[in-house]
């Protein structure tokens, strides 16, 4: 077996040039290129991790946006309701005032038409009895030609058109 | 490469004789020497495959410093082989483990890649070889003694002579002490050993058995007649069959010594 046999004469060799080349390995890629490579990898990481992390923040602000948008909606909605249950109320209100009024000057005009209805018929019944007594004065002088006293035909009559 | 070459060039001479060893054969580049203060550092062929895992590792993970925002392919896969490793650092070794993700890479990445540049079928090319620089004891003590060494000065460093307490398990009764600190201290030197040996003897054994199944695939056919052409067909198949389960190899063992290396720190830095 050569790598036996020939130890004595090649280890001084060996170790010599695997000396300088692991040393060049090390050297010259372990310590310079790798860590070169290695700051690519973790800046690119970074990288990653950064542009995820804005991503999730975007996404967080367009959700607070999104509620906040909903909130104004919902406000502004219960705002439209509140005014619109104002309105009808302050509607229902005018309506109901003027409604009153009406009925007011209604019952006015109703009382006052009723009172000259009733002043009308008192007048209308009065004149009735005065012709009636004139009636009853004429017909009594022409049949009977005794001139009776006005105030007892009155008196007659009122009673007779009390009876009915 | 050319004492590969010169071995299949001899083997093909003797009559289809294939020495599954021959592979693991450590020579000079061009057959030239080097000495540096009286030691032999010759550039061999296992040295010219670890500046090759080097330059594809290079090439691979370069492809990552484009750090575009939107990554292409390459640039993923660069991505995901460190992510990889730092998600082995920090789920094993926990915190304080960040400063080793570095060595663990390093690790990991020159296992898996020598590993796996040993399995590519380049042979197909006459006078081209591969050779698995992880298949060699020499290499995998080297990288287990430093990752043990490192977990030996990270404990000191860290906890001083309390680091001796990682013998010690919480919750065992006093009167078996006598028994589990020896026992634990044995476990804990042997690390290492196991370290660099299971690496070495799993690419050396799966080289073994690739050669030994590609040698029965030349002989069967170079003998000819029914006989000898079944050989080769199965043994094809079995080749097949084998690479598939090299290649899980070459990432479990680099995965699995990566692994240890992290378990181990994370006993060095927190004390269980």
């Amino acid at each position: 077996m050569p790598q036996l046999s020939q130890i004595g004469e090649i280890y001084a060799s060996q170790l010599f040039w695997l000396a300088i080349v692991f040393a060049l390995i090390y050297f010259g890629i372990g310590k310079a290129m790798v860590p070169k490579i290695e700051k690519t990898v973790d800046d690119r990481n970074a990288r990653i991790q950064g542009d995820i992390a804005a991503a999730e923040g975007a996404r967080a602000t367009a959700l607070a946006s999104e509620r906040d948008y909903q909130a104004g909606l919902d406000s502004a909605r219960s705002t439209a309701t509140v005014a619109i249950a104002a309105a009808k109320t302050r509607v229902t209100a005018s309506t109901e005032a003027s409604l009153k009024t009406s009925d007011a000057a209604m019952a006015a005009r109703i009382a006052t038409a009723t009172a000259q209805i009733e002043s009308s018929k008192t007048a209308a019944l009065a004149e009735i009895e005065t012709a009636t007594t004139d009636a009853v004065a004429q017909i009594v002088a022409k049949l009977s030609g005794v001139a009776v006293d006005r105030a007892t035909i009155a008196t007659r009559v009122k009673a007779e058109l009390a009876h009915g | 490469m050319s004492a590969v070459a010169n071995a299949v060039t001899a083997a093909s001479a003797s009559a289809g004789k294939i020495d599954p060893m021959e592979q693991f054969m450590v020579e000079p580049v061009l057959g030239r020497h080097m000495s540096l203060f009286g030691y032999d550092v010759s550039f061999t062929n296992s040295a010219l495959f670890m500046v090759v895992v080097f330059v594809l590792l290079a090439l691979f993970i370069s492809g990552g410093l484009k750090r575009q925002l939107v990554p292409g392919r390459w640039q993923v896969a660069a991505e995901d082989a460190v992510s990889f490793i730092d998600n082995m650092v920090s789920v094993n070794i926990g915190a304080g483990g960040k400063k080793f993700a570095p060595y663990i890479f390093s690790l990991f990445y020159f296992i898996l890649f020598a590993n796996l540049v040993g399995v590519l079928p380049l042979s197909i090319v006459p006078g081209l070889h591969t050779f698995a620089v992880t298949s060699h004891i020499t290499v995998t003590a080297i990288l287990a003694f430093l990752s043990f060494g490192i977990v030996l000065a990270v404990g000191f460093w860290k906890h001083g002579f309390k680091f001796f307490t990682l013998f010690v398990p919480h919750g065992a009764p006093a009167w078996l002490m006598p028994v589990i600190i020896p026992v634990e201290f044995v476990s804990f030197m042997v690390r290492p050993f196991s370290l660099a040996l299971r690496l070495f003897v799993a690419m050396t054994a799966g080289h073994i058995l690739l050669e030994v199944f590609g040698s029965f695939v030349v002989q069967g056919f170079s003998a000819g007649g029914g006989l000898g052409s079944v050989v080769g067909i199965l043994s094809f198949i079995m080749i097949i069959g084998v690479s598939a389960l090299e290649l899980l190899v070459c990432a479990i063992q680099a995965y699995v010594f990566a692994l240890l290396t992290s378990l181990y720190l994370h006993d060095a830095v927190h004390l269980h």
